[in-house]
Formats: C-alpha cells, structure tokens, sequence
C-alpha cells in the first residue's frame, strides 16, 4: 500500500475550508460582536481561495486514496455551484442575521463546514465516504435550521428535520449494508462491476438500489420522502432556507447521479420505474399543493420539490445530453431560487419576516427594482422565455424524449403549465394590485450585489448561455461510462 | 466588404440611429437619415454603372439557416435587373426622404416617420437584392410591416388604421399563396436558390401533382403551373391586382410621402419584379401566362373606369397606379417582361411626381382632397402646376415624356403576341384613353377652372390661409421627378433598356409579325390619349353641365364606377360579416362556454386536489415517518408485483 502526496493536494480545497471554518471559530471569540461582518468577508475570501483551489485541479481525473476519493471535472463542476451558492447567501446573510438577532460567527463556521460536506459527497468514490459527507452536511443543517432558538417554529423544524434526517441515514445506511453484503465492497465502481452479473444476489442489490434511492429522494425532497421540506424551509432562518434548498439539493444530485449511473447502469431498467414514480409524484406534489399556500416561503418549498421532480426525470438515461441537461439545470436552478429566497428574506414587516405571500402585494408601486428581479425568478421557475428556466426545462424535456420517454415529457410540461399559475400569481400581485400592509424591502449594498448576480445569472443564463454550456460541456468529459 | 453592402446598410444605420434616438432629435430625424440616403442613392448609381461594364455580383452575407439539407444564406445579388431597379428605388425615396422635411413639419411622429421611410427603404433593397425566395419573402413581409406602421401613422384617426388594417389582411391573404408556393418550390426543387431552381427546371418541367389527393381527387396539374400560379398570388395581394386590390385604395390614408415611396413606385411593384425575377417558371406554363396577363388587363380597365369618377385627389391617382400595375402585370404575363420593368421605372418617376403634386396641393389646401372644392390653382402654385401636368402628360402616354416609350412598347409587344394579343392590345389602348381622360379632369379641375373653395373656410384650423406654392423641399423633388418622366423614356428607348434587362432573363422571342406597322400603333396610341385629353377638356376646363347630365344619363355606369364595382359591399358580405358573424359565435358559445368551461373546470380540479394533497401535510412527525415508510414500501413493491 502506497500512500502519496497526490492524495493530500487532490483534496487541498476540503482541507483548507475545513481549516479556515476553524479558524473562524477561534477568530470569533476575540473579534467584538459589532466588528463580526468581518467575518463574513473573510468566509467569502476562504470560499474564494478554495474556488480557485479547486479550479487549479480542474480537468484531472483523478482516483485519491485508492479510489475513496475521485476528483474528476464533473465533482469539480459541482462544487462550483456550491461555492457560488455559498458565497451569494454570505452576501444575504449580514444584515438579515443581524435583524433577526442570530449573528453568531459559528454560522459561518457551519456554512463552511456544510460546504466541505457537500464537496465530499460529489467526490466520495465509495459509499462509506459518500455516507460521511452526507452526515457532515446534515448535522451542519440541523444546527443551522435552529438557529433561532427563540422562534418555536425554527427549533421545531430542526427537530423534525434531526428525526427524519436519521430515519432517512438509517434506510441509507441499511440499503449500502445489502450492497456491501451483495457484493463486498463498497467503492462505486466495484459495485458497478457486480451488479452487471449479480446472479442468483439479484434481489440483494434490488434492495440495496431502493434503500439508497429512498436515502437520496429523501436528500432531494422527491415525493413521497418530501415531507420534512415545507415545515423545514418554513421554520429554517430564510438564509439557511435558500443555501439548504440549493447547494445541499445540488451535492445530492450530484452523488444520485453518479452512484446511479456508475454502480448501476447494468440494472437500468429497474430503477428507471422508481425514478419515473418519483418524478411524476415530486412534480404532482409540488406543483399541486403550492397552489393553496399562503407562505411564500412554504410555496418555494413546495416548488423546489416540484423542481426535484423535474430535474430527476434527466437521470432516467445515462448519456451525455442528459448529464448536461442535469447539470444545466441544478446551474440555472440554482441562481433562480436562491434569489427567490433573497428576495423573500429583504422584506419585513414591523420587525418580523415578510413571508406571507400577500406581503408581496404592490411591491411593484414600493420598490420597482425589487418587484422586478422577483419578476425574473418567477418568470424563470415557471419555466418562461428568455430566461435561463426556460431553457434549463428545455434541455431536460428533449433529453427525456430522446431517452425515450417521450410521455413522461408531456406529463412534465403538463405539470410545469399548472406550477405555471403560482409564480405568475405572484407576479400578478406584485404588479397588478396596490399594496396593502406596510412591508418594507430592506437591502444592504452586499445584498443587492447577491440579487445583482442571481437575477443577472438568471437573464444571462438565458439570453446568452453559451460560455456555460460549453464549460459544462467541458466538464461532461471524463465521467461518462 | 464590397460596396454593394452599404447600399441596404446605410438606410438601416439610418432608422437604428433614428429609431433608437427618436426622442432626443426634436423634429430633427431628417438630418442623419436625409444625407445616409443620398449616399445610399451615389452608391446605386454606381452599382448601376458597374453592372453596365461588367458581370452581375454575388455577395455572400452569412449563412442564416444551416440545417440539415436545408441551406438559406442571406446574400446580396446585383445583376442588371436589381442595379435599374436600384436605382429607381433610391432615386425615388430619397427625394420622398427630401420631400417629407417639407410636407411633415410640424407632425408630432416627424422623426418616427424618419426611422420607418428609412427601415422601408432599407427592406425594399434587401427584396431587390435577394437571391433566393426565403430572403425574398422575408423582406417581402418586411416591406409590408412597413407599409402598415406608415400607413397607420396618424393613428388616432380612425380611417388610418381600418385602412392599416385592410392593407395588411389583404395582403396576408396574397402571402398565404406566396408562402405555398415557395414550399412547394421546396419540396419540387429542393432548394430556394434562383439560379438552382432555374438549373433544375426543365428536369420538372413535366412533373404533375395531385392537388386533392387528400379528398381522393384525381385530377393532376403540372407543377410548375402550380408554383406559378401560387406564387402569382402573393404578387396579386402586394401589387394590388383584382381581386385583392381595395387596400391599395384606402391605403391612401397615409401621409401623402408614403402613397408616393410605397403605394406607387416602389412596394406595389414588387410584384411585378418577382414575377420578372422569376420568369423562367412562368416561361414554362402557358396556362400561368395567360391567367397573369388577363388578371393585368382587367384590373387595368376596371381601376381606369373607376377613376373616372373619383373625388378624392388622392384616390384618383391611387386607381391610375392600380390601372398601371394591370399593364405591367399584363406586359409580364404576354413575356414582356422588359417592357413591364420599363413602364415600371418610368411609372416610378412620374406616378411618384404625381402624388407628389398632389400631396402638395393637399399642402397648399391645409388637408382637402376634393378636387371639386379646389380649383383654379394653377395661378397660386406655379410649379406645381408645371410639374404636374408634365406627370399627367407621362401619365397619358404623349410623346416625348416617358409613359409614351413603356406604355407603346407595352401595347405593341401585345399586339405582336399570340392569337389573344390582339383582344390585350384593344384593352390596353381603351385604359389609355380613360387614362388620359381621368388624368386630365383631376389637372383641369384642380388647377382651370374658377376656384370651389371659400378663403376661411379650410379645416385644420387654417383659416384666411391662401392657397400658396410650397417650400423649396417639396418643389425640388418635383422638379427632379419631372426632369425623369420627361427624359426616363426616351433615356431607356434609346439605350435599349430592354437589351439590357434581357442579360438578367429569358425572354421567349414574338413569334408573329405585326400586320399594322410600328408606327401606326404608335400613332393609334397617341390620338387616343390626345382624344381622352381633349375630351377631358371640354367636360371640365370650363364650367359645363355635360358630366352630370351623362351621370344622369348613364345612371347605371355611372354608380358602378362610382362604388368601385361595389368589390367592397361584396367583400364585407361574404367574407368580413361572416367572419365577424363567426368570431362572435366562436367567442361567445365556444370560447366562453366550452373552452373556459374545460379550462375552469381544470383549474378548479387542480384547486380542490391540492386542497385535499395539502391536508396530509400535518406537521406531525409520526405522520411524516409513516408516509416515508408507505413510500419505501411502495418502492419495494413495484419489484414485487410489477416486475
């Protein structure tokens, strides 16, 4: 057994997030609580020094620690987004964790951690790694949901969130037990080799296949293992909300993704049902119940699970156009949603959150730009032209038709003309009624800069999206069985 | 990049910088567009020249649609046919560019109207310039936007936009049969390239399709008939031959620039030029040819007989234009396609001049059309009067001035074609006469005669405003436009026009000789214009009772040229009140009842689903752990019992 320094520089982005998450909870003992945006400005230098840590290791594919560890393009392309999820909700946390009077440094901390988290599940090459960066992240989230320890609400949602999130490890952990006892080992690929001829071990890895799955529905809020996300995103701090509906749901699919189609290509044709079961339930639940919420932040939760729905239709055939029309997707569905929640998270009423959905009454009449950007992410949820939404959709459908699916596709775009009615609604509402209640739109210049970026990223993404196609197409290179 | 480029491009500059900046100019859009246009107009005259040297030019743009098998490019093409159209073209629209800073002062959409004469001349170049029909449609749509934001300029005035709207419903209905040609052209030829069709016709010139073969017909016509009598269609709808003609007409609406630029010299012969651009298909269907020259004659004598009795100014001269589209179209459709182009040029200039002139006696008269409300103008406004009369003589085909060289060598290569040219011949010469005769009762009318109009009694507003020649900006475009119809007919008779436009054809040779010799149809053609003019003179230079008396008499004619065929009243019966009829019923019962009804009923499902969806969301946690176990379960089971 060798050991090399290739392992210790492949990984130098974890390492050096891991060490800076320290060090901010040592630096937050000795800063004065007013000086702790300083703080903040120092997560975003360490997410940006291990982006472009990270992006130095670009284009290598690269098996670390004997194949525990694997950073390749694709977990690269990955952890981009989660960096640039990061790094925008810092730029909407100052003055929110301020007003709600919860700015601690380990905040930071935690979102650091959960990052390095994340970036270990889209590299694990194995189960137990993969295991390990799941949990890393979870219990940063369940810190993070309840944060508030004041409100009842946030405190509820991080028990509910504890539960379930153990019941979910539990059937994850129980379904990579049936593999390891299938096929005694555990690295993605050797699972692979196994399950193309698992002989009379076939109803193990049938096991195996649905006890993971469960494990990442449960990660991606698919139906029916969604129904931890509504009261989490209610309850969670709204800046929590947007990194937890993004960048975790993001790392998830990454990993679905890959331990999918790299350990079970050769039994395709079974779990295709159980992904084509939940896509249509995720889109059916999501798009169906978001219509009668009255909390904005409830009804973007209910949307996200409407999206998981979308976006895993894209895994049913393991090929290049559906890996790119994932990857364009979770990169669109990113900035959109994350932006919806900025947006949420500005707005106050006397002293609270303005969450409920007829707080966006006439936002139009009180803060023009505001409205407007609100405008662009609804517009691309529902999926409407020019932005990035749209084609984002687009992608996804044409891979799911040509993958053969052409029915589902119509069910999907079915679905997306009903999820249609709620984000229209509430551009309806801002531009179309006169406000009501005395909700205020507080931005910070840092926060307006998030909104510059997600809702720019939005338009951009849609109107001129090819530098990122052909960057995600560059990343496509080396994974692709 | 050769030049050829910036002949279509500097107009475009124009209506970018115009259109973009509208608001920061101040009625002051003629100064970028005005001098971008001369330029454009040096510019064809050199095409012009080199393409008199030297071999036509091919420019290759860019590639716009690259799919598969089918290739479209958009691409500059200049052969002799487009460099003398070119030059009509921007001859005429930059003395209209000239024109409109007199005659639009003072309008509030002064420089709108700056940007859409220049986005018009800009598409009208891109048509000419084309070379194939995909560029050529888009264009050809374009220039029809064009004519509808112009038309439609004064848009708080109710006629302007019913008129708008006319113009660009009818001409649909034309593009409807444009756009099933060129796809048959695809389909029969696989491409849409002129040179390439032309190369692959005579392989399909025996081709047949069944037309009906979806309702079991099975009758076949040829294909090439088919292509042409499609395409011919477009070109009905946009060069204002009956039956889609009455736009053209009420298109008067507009400002009086944009009847000039558009509704006479320039849009309405597009047709005319996509005909002669693609003579080879017509060359080869009798049957196309003959349906093309009978739709030319008839709408030549019936617009002439409807201008008989027009009021209206401006109406009178818009018939004049239909009648001489007729000619050309009839000119085409007996294979003189030389002859049409000529009589198109020289119709430009002077048909150009004349609306013109009347737009400047609109000018003078603060906004009336009436001719019998004017009178007498000729001693108010000098030049105009010179320059019109000198239009009109074109106009009446009266040598030396320019209609007497296109329309007489219209009439005698009628008379030299076939069995039926003889029956065009005679047409052609009685649209001359009623065209000298309704040309002259507008001159003698406006400008003899004593004056119908009271001083303080104008509209607008105007009022003790004299009749007064117009500024120096509206009488030089006059002046220029008369220096072409007295010299365009003898300056193409004498270069041989039509040798020079036979480079860019096949011309079919006239198989017969004619039995008069040339020069007594000359004779015949000008004693009947003399005879028309004459006639004019003695109903209505001098006050005389004899029009209204022969009104009575032939009451009649009289109303049915007076109610333009009464094509109107027929269209609104059979196609605009059904329509409305079934618009109506369609949103009020189905619309309404079925179609909201399904959509309402859906959206109403949606609503109570979700409503009971949204009750399993409980908040308790035992609950949430057992859906997730139900749903494991489920899972496991779809192994169980589907598979």
């Amino acid at each position: 057994m060798s050991f090399s320094l290739v392992n210790i520089l492949g990984t130098m982005p974890e390492i050096y997030l891991t060490f800076f998450g320290c060090v901010i909870l040592i630096l937050d003992t000795m800063i004065p609580s007013e000086k702790r945006s300083w703080l903040a400005y120092f997560t975003i230098a360490s997410l940006l020094f291990a982006m472009i840590a990270s992006y130095g290791l670009n284009g290598k594919g690269l098996p670390l620690y004997q194949g525990l560890y694997i950073i390749d393009p694709f977990s690269n392309f990955f952890k981009m987004i989660i960096y640039i999820a990061a790094i925008i909700t810092i730029l909407f946390s100052l003055p929110y964790l301020d007003r709600e009077d919860i700015h601690i440094g380990e905040y930071y901390a935690f979102i650091l951690f959960s990052t390095v988290g994340m970036m270990v599940m889209v590299s694990a090459g194995d189960l137990i790694t993969l295991f390990l960066g799941i949990e890393l992240m979870s219990l940063c989230f369940y810190v993070m949901v309840g944060l508030k320890r004041g409100s009842h609400r946030s405190v509820e949602a991080s028990f509910k969130y504890f539960l379930l999130g153990a019941f979910s490890a539990a059937i994850f952990l129980f379904g990579i037990s049936f593999l390891y006892g299938a096929t005694g080992t555990e690295t993605i690929s050797g699972i692979a080799a196994f399950v193309a001829n698992p002989g009379s071990l076939k109803p193990m890895i049938l096991l195996g296949i649905v006890l993971t799955l469960v494990g990442f529905a449960f990660k991606i809020s698919a139906a029916p293992f969604h129904m931890w996300t509504p009261d989490v995103y209610e309850g969670a701090p709204t800046v929590v909300t947007g990194f937890m509906s993004t960048a975790s749901k993001i790392a998830a699919f990454g990993v679905f993704l890959r331990v999918f189609w790299v350990s079970f290509s050769a039994d395709k044709i079974d779990w295709n049902i159980l992904i084509v079961i939940l896509s249509i339930l995720s889109m059916l639940v999501g798009n169906l119940v978001a219509l009668r919420q009255t909390n904005i932040k409830r009804m973007l939760a209910y949307s996200s699970i409407g999206h998981a729905g979308y976006a895993s239709m894209a895994l049913l055939q393991p090929n290049r156009e559906s890996l790119f029309a994932l990857m364009f997707y979770l990169f669109v569905y990113m900035f959109m949603t994350l932006g919806a929640f900025g947006i949420v998270l500005m707005l106050r009423k006397s002293g609270e959150e303005g969450e409920e959905i007829s707080d966006l009454v006439g936002l139009h009449k009180r803060h023009p730009v505001a409205a407007f950007a609100m405008l662009v992410f609804m517009f691309s949820l529902a999926g409407i032209p020019p932005f990035g939404g749209f084609l984002a959709k687009f992608y996804v459908f044409f891979a799911v038709i040509h993958a053969g699916y052409a029915w589902l596709a119509v069910v999907g775009i079915i679905f997306a003309a009903i999820g249609a009615f709620y984000y229209l609604r509430i551009v309806m509402l801002m531009y179309m009624k006169d406000p009501e209640s005395a909700v205020e739109f507080k931005s910070s210049s840092l926060g307006r800069l998030g909104l510059l970026l997600t809702a720019g990223m939005t338009v951009f993404l849609g109107v001129y999206p090819t530098p990122f196609v052909e960057y995600i197409k560059s990343s496509l290179a080396i994974f692709i069985p | 990049m050769s030049f050829y480029v910036l002949i279509p491009l500097l107009p475009l500059i124009g209506f970018l910088i115009t259109g973009i900046f509208w608001p920061y100019f101040k009625g002051k859009g003629h100064i970028v567009t005005v001098p971008l246009m001369i330029a454009s107009w040096v510019l064809s005259l050199r095409a012009f020249s080199e393409t008199m040297s030297g071999p036509s030019v091919h420019l290759k743009l860019f590639d716009w649609i690259d799919s598969g098998s089918f290739h479209v490019a958009i691409s500059l093409m200049v052969d002799h046919l487009t460099a003398i159209m070119l030059v009509m073209v921007t001859t005429v629209s930059t003395l209209v560019h000239i024109y409109t800073v007199g005659y639009m002062k003072d309008d509030s959409g002064y420089d709108r109207f700056f940007a859409y004469i220049s986005l018009f001349t800009f598409s009208m170049i891109m048509l000419l310039m084309s070379d194939n029909l995909l560029e050529l449609f888009v264009f050809w749509e374009a220039v029809g936007f064009c004519s509808y934001i112009l038309i439609v300029h004064w848009y708080e005035r109710k006629p302007s936009w019913v008129a708008a709207n006319k113009a660009f419903i009818m001409n649909r209905i034309g593009d409807f049969g444009f756009m099933l040609g060129i796809l048959l052209v695809y389909v029969v030829f696989g491409t849409l390239n002129y040179s390439e069709i032309f190369q692959k016709l005579p392989a399909h010139i025996h081709d047949s399709i069944n037309l009906w073969s979806a309702f079991n017909g099975t009758t076949h016509y040829s294909v090439i008939t088919v292509i042409a009598l499609l395409l011919f269609v477009g070109a009905v709808g946009k060069s204002a031959q009956l039956p889609l003609h009455p736009w053209l007409p009420d298109a008067m609406e507009g400002p009086t620039p944009i009847s000039a630029l558009i509704h006479a010299a320039t849009m309405v012969t597009a047709g005319i030029f996509m005909i002669v651009r693609l003579n080879p298909i017509y060359n080869a269907s009798a049957v196309a040819m003959s349906v093309v020259a009978w739709t030319g004659a008839l709408t030549a004598v019936v617009a002439a007989t409807i201008a008989l009795t027009q009021r209206d100014i401006k109406k009178i001269v818009a018939y004049s234009t239909m009648s001489q589209l007729g000619y050309m179209v009839m000119a085409c459709g007996i294979g003189a396609y030389g002859a049409g182009i000529f009589h198109l040029l020289t119709h430009g200039f002077f048909k150009a001049l004349l609306f013109l002139g009347a737009g400047s006696v609109i000018h003078s008269m603060s906004g009336e059309q009436d001719i019998f409300r004017m009178g007498g103008l000729s001693r108010a406004m000098k030049i105009t009067f010179a320059t019109m009369m000198i239009g009109s003589l074109a106009l009446s085909g009266i040598p030396p001035f320019a209609g007497f060289y296109s329309k007489d060598l219209i009439l005698s290569e009628a008379f030299q074609s076939g069995p039926t040219g003889h029956i065009f011949w005679m047409i052609g010469v009685l649209t001359a006469m009623l065209t000298a005769f309704y040309t002259f009762r507008l001159v003698f009318v406006v400008f003899l005669g004593k004056e119908n109009f009271s001083e303080g009694e104008h509209h607008h507003g105007h009022e003790g405003h004299a009749p007064h020649e117009s500024p120096l900006v509206m009488t030089f475009p006059l002046i220029f436009l008369s220096f072409m119809a007295l010299t365009a007919g003898w300056a193409g008779n004498h270069y041989d026009i039509v040798g020079f436009l036979s480079q860019s054809m096949t011309v079919p040779h006239p198989t017969a000789r004619p039995e008069l010799s040339e020069d007594s149809l000359k004779a015949i053609s000008v004693i009947v214009g003399l005879v028309g003019i004459l006639l004019a003179y003695f109903l209505y230079a001098k006050p005389s009772t004899v029009p209204q008396r022969m009104a009575h008499q032939f009451k009649r004619l009289y109303s049915l040229s007076l109610n333009k065929w009464f094509f109107d009243e027929f269209y609104d019966l059979v196609f605009v009140k059904p329509t409305i009829f079934l618009s109506f019923l369609l949103w009020k019962e189905v619309d309404k009842g079925v179609i909201d009804g399904i959509v309402n009923g859906v959206a109403e499902f949606c609503q109570t689903s979700a409503a009971s969806l949204r009750r399993l969301q409980t908040g308790q946690l035992q609950n949430y752990a057992l859906v997730m176990a139900i749903g494991l379960f489920g899972m496991v089971s779809v192994f169980l019992f589907i598979r």
